[in-house]
C-alpha cells in the first residue's frame, strides 16, 4: 500500500510537471507573433533581449507565464486551506465572496490613489486586497456561526460576493473617466500586463507563504479527523483555524491585488487534484494543487488569449467554463453520497 | 498502582461559558479501572468527558491527571496521556483505515508528521488489538459503523494515553457490534492498564462492563458506586424518569408498560417459553393475566412487568393447592387461555391441571 502510494503520487507528480512544461512552452511560442521551439530554447537559455521574438518573450509573455503559474497555484492551495478549514470541499475564494471582498477594496483603494494622482504600488495593491479578504472572510464567519450549513453558507459567501462586486461597479461607473479603462480590465480578471518587479514580489509572498503552509501539513493531517480530534491530539485549535484563514487570506489577496478575481480555481483544482493522487494526505496535496492549480491557469490564460486572438478573454470566464462543471459534478457525487 | 486513584476531580462545575451543566463533581478513576457515566439524554454526561479532556475550560474545582493539575500540562503533553473515541461519525476522504490510526501517532512524530518504523509497528499493533488489521488498506468511508468505532478505539490505543475516554463508543452499533467493542475494550484495560472513563446509553452493557458507575442527575452527581448498588430498578425508574415501563435490574432489561384493563386472556406460563406471547399481548394491546409462576423463573419479571396480574409461588416449591385455586378463578374470568408449554414436571403438574381443567370448560385454548 505504502509502495502503491508512492508510485501514483510519483506518476501524478511527472504527469502534472509535463504537463506544466508543454503548457509552458505553447504559452511562450503561441501569439501574435509565433515562435518555434527551437527558438524559445535559445531565446531562454542565452538569455538574449534583442529581436522583436526576444523582446516579446522576456517583456510581455514571460512575465504573464510566471504570474499564471504562481497565481494560479496559490489560488488553489487558498482554497484547500479554505475547505480545511469548513471540513468541506465545496469552499473556495471565489464562492465564498473572499476574492470579491479584496476586489472592493483594491477598487476603492485604486480609485482614491488614482484620484490624487499616485500611481499605486503593488504592495499597497496586496494590503489592500488582504484587507478585504478579510473583512469578507469575517462577514462569512459569523454567516458561518449563524448557519451551520454550508449550502446555505455558500449560498450567503455568493451574495456577499455580488455585493461587493456590485459596489466595485458602482465605485468604478463614478470614477474618472481615465481610470475606468484600466480599473474596467483588472475587474474582470487577467493576467496581463505584468512585468518583472511584479512577479519577484508575488514570488516572495506566495514562497513564504507556501512554506509555512507546508510546515503546516501536520495539524491539517490531523485537523481532517474534525476539531475535537484535532485538540486531543494536541493541536492548538484556535491558533491553527486563525492561521488557515490568514494563509488563505494572504494567497487569494495575492491573487486579486495581481489578476483581479478569478473564478472556481480555488475548488475545483483541489478536488481534481485528490482525484488524480487519491489521497488526503496534505504533505502530498498541499504541492499537488500547487502544481494543479499552476497548469489549470497556464491553460486557461493560452485558451483566454489564443481563442479568439487578438480579441483577450477575461481569465475569470476561460476558468468558470472549465471550473464550475467540476463543482457541479461533486456536488452531485456528494449528494449521492450523502 | 491498581489501587491508587489515575484521575482525581473535586468540586468541579463544567459547563459551556457562563452556564454551568453538571456541578460540584467529585470523583476519582483508578488505572485498570472503567468508570461508566449513565443519565437521561441531555443530563451532561458529554460536557463532563469533554472538560475533562480539557477541551471545555473547567468553570469550577480542579482536575488532577498522575498527581498534576489538568491544567498545568502542555497540550503535547496531554496528548500523549489522553485519547478521546468521540460520539458521532466523523467524515473522512480518501483516507486509509491505517492512515487513521496513524493520526494517533501524532503527539510521537517530528514537525512534519512523517512516521517512523516504531510508529507503523504501533499502528500495526493497534490494529491487530481490536482485529481489524484487515482494514488497514480500506477506506474509512467504506467500512461499517462497528469496523469505523474499532478504527477510532485503534486510534486511540495508538495514542499510548493513560485515560482513555469514550463518549457513547456504542451508539450507532447494532448489538453485535456493541458486544465486540465493549469485550476489546476490557481486554484493552486489562493488558495496557488503562484508566476508561466513559458514557454509555445501554444500561445493561454498563452493569457488565464497569468497575464504578456514576449517575448523573439534575446537573449533579447523584450517586456513585458499584454497578450492583447503584442500578437498583426502582432507582433507574427514577434516574430516566421511566413512568411507562420498567427496568429489571439484576438482567438489565426494559419493559414498555403493560396494557391494563379487564383481561380476556390467561396465559399459563413457566420456563420462559411465553416471554414471546407477553410481548405479543402487549403489543397488540390486549391485557392479560399469567399464572402459575414461580418467582425464580426467568419469565417472571416479564409477567410481572406486563401482565394485569401474576399468579406466582416461592422459589423451588411445587405449585401449591391454594395457588392454583387463586389462578383458576382468574381463569374462569377469561374467554381465552393460552399455553405454550409442551411439558410439565412435578413443580407445577398444577398448571398442566388448570390446563386440562380449561378445556373441559370449553375455554378456547392454544399454545401460542
Amino acid at each position: 500500500m505504502q509502495k502503491k502510494y508512492f508510485i501514483r503520487c510519483a506518476a501524478a507528480f511527472i504527469l502534472l510537471a509535463v504537463l506544466l512544461l508543454i503548457f509552458f512552452v505553447w504559452s511562450v511560442g503561441a501569439g501574435s507573433v509565433s515562435v518555434p521551439p527551437r527558438e524559445i530554447v535559445a531565446i531562454l537559455l542565452k538569455r538574449v533581449g534583442d529581436g522583436t521574438a526576444g523582446r516579446i518573450i522576456w517583456d510581455i509573455r514571460l512575465p504573464r507565464i510566471l504570474a499564471a503559474v504562481l497565481l494560479g497555484g496559490a489560488l488553489a492551495v487558498s482554497g484547500y486551506l479554505l475547505q480545511t478549514f469548513f471540513h468541506n470541499p465545496i469552499a473556495g475564494p471565489f464562492v465564498l465572496g473572499i476574492s470579491s471582498g479584496a476586489k472592493l477594496t483594491v477598487a476603492l483603494t485604486m480609485i482614491a490613489l488614482l484620484e490624487r494622482g499616485i500611481a499605486i504600488s503593488s504592495a499597497a495593491m496586496m494590503l489592500a486586497a488582504f484587507f478585504g479578504s478579510m473583512i469578507a472572510i469575517g462577514f462569512v464567519l459569523l454567516a458561518a456561526n449563524q448557519l451551520g450549513n454550508m449550502s446555505m453558507l455558500v449560498v450567503c459567501g455568493v451574495m456577499i460576493g455580488y455585493i461587493c462586486s456590485a459596489v466595485t461597479d458602482f465605485a468604478v461607473t463614478f470614477a474618472d473617466d481615465s481610470n475606468i479603462v484600466n480599473l474596467h480590465n483588472w475587474s474582470l480578471g487577467s493576467f496581463s500586463g505584468m512585468n518583472w518587479t511584479h512577479i519577484q514580489m508575488m514570488a516572495a509572498v506566495i514562497f513564504v507563504t507556501m512554506a509555512i503552509v507546508i510546515l503546516l501539513s501536520k495539524p491539517i493531517g490531523a485537523y481532517q479527523l474534525g476539531e475535537a480530534y484535532a485538540a486531543n491530539m494536541g493541536v492548538n485549535v484556535r491558533l491553527f483555524r486563525a492561521m488557515l484563514l490568514v494563509l488563505s487570506g494572504v494567497l487569494s489577496a495575492c491573487v486579486t491585488a495581481f489578476a483581479g478575481p478569478v473564478s472556481f480555481v480555488g475548488i475545483a483544482v483541489p478536488h481534481l487534484a485528490r482525484a488524480l493522487f487519491h489521497t488526503s494526505r496534505p504533505l502530498a496535496l498541499i504541492p499537488a494543487c500547487f502544481l494543479g492549480g499552476s497548469v489549470f491557469c497556464l491553460a486557461c490564460d493560452l485558451i483566454a488569449r489564443t481563442l479568439f486572438a487578438p480579441t483577450e478573454l477575461s481569465i475569470g470566464s476561460v476558468t468558470a467554463v472549465f471550473g464550475a462543471p467540476v463543482v457541479i459534478c461533486m456536488m452531485v457525487k456528494k449528494r449521492k453520497l450523502g | 498502582m491498581k489501587n491508587t486513584s489515575y484521575l482525581c476531580a473535586q468540586n468541579v462545575t463544567v459547563g459551556y461559558g457562563a452556564r454551568a451543566v453538571v456541578e460540584n463533581i467529585a470523583l476519582s478513576l483508578r488505572r485498570g479501572c472503567i468508570t461508566t457515566l449513565i443519565g437521561a439524554n441531555g443530563s451532561g454526561k458529554s460536557t463532563i468527558l469533554k472538560s475533562f479532556a480539557r477541551q471545555l475550560p473547567l468553570l469550577d474545582g480542579e482536575i488532577t491527571l498522575g498527581g498534576r493539575l489538568l491544567g498545568r500540562y502542555t497540550a503535547a503533553e496531554l496528548a500523549r496521556k489522553t485519547a478521546m473515541v468521540m460520539t458521532g461519525r466523523i467524515h473522512t476522504e480518501l483516507m486509509t483505515c491505517g492512515e487513521v490510526v496513524a493520526t494517533g501517532r501524532y503527539p510521537y512524530t517530528g514537525r512534519m508528521g512523517f512516521l517512523s518504523a516504531l510508529d507503523k509497528e504501533n499502528v500495526r499493533q493497534a490494529l491487530d488489538m481490536v482485529q481489524a488489521k484487515e482494514l488497514a488498506d480500506i477506506p474509512f468511508e467504506d467500512v461499517s459503523d462497528g469496523q469505523r468505532q474499532r478504527v477510532m478505539l485503534a486510534r486511540a490505543i495508538c495514542q499510548e494515553p493513560e485515560l482513555l475516554i469514550l463518549d457513547e463508543p456504542t451508539s450507532f452499533l447494532d448489538i453485535r457490534h456493541k458486544l465486540e467493542l465493549l469485550s476489546i475494550l476490557e481486554e484493552l484495560v486489562r493488558q495496557k492498564n488503562l484508566a476508561v472513563f466513559m458514557s454509555l446509553h445501554e444500561l445493561d452493557l454498563a452493569q457488565k462492563i464497569s468497575d464504578t458507575v456514576i449517575c448523573i442527575k439534575d446537573g449533579r452527581v447523584d450517586r456513585v458506586g458499584a454497578p450492583e448498588e447503584v442500578l437498583e430498578a426502582s432507582y433507574i425508574a427514577k434516574l430516566y424518569g421511566i413512568d411507562k415501563g420498567s427496568y429489571h435490574a439484576q438482567l438489565g432489561f426494559l419493559e414498555l408498560e403493560g396494557v391494563n384493563g379487564k383481561p380476556e386472556v390467561f396465559v399459563i406460563g413457566g420456563g420462559g417459553q411465553a416471554i414471546p406471547v407477553y410481548h405479543r399481548l402487549q403489543r397488540q394491546h390486549v391485557a392479560f393475566y399469567a399464572g402459575v409462576i414461580h418467582q425464580n423463573d426467568i419469565e417472571y419479571p416479564v409477567a410481572k412487568a406486563l401482565a394485569v396480574k401474576v399468579v406466582s409461588e416461592q422459589a423451588f416449591e411445587p405449585v401449591s393447592a391454594a395457588r392454583a385455586q387463586e389462578a383458576w378463578q382468574l381463569l374462569c374470568t377469561c374467554r381465552r387461555v393460552i399455553c405454550p408449554a409442551a411439558q410439565f414436571g412435578t413443580g407445577n403438574m398444577e398448571n398442566y391441571r388448570l390446563l386440562a381443567r380449561a378445556r373441559e370448560a370449553g375455554i378456547a385454548v392454544s399454545n401460542s
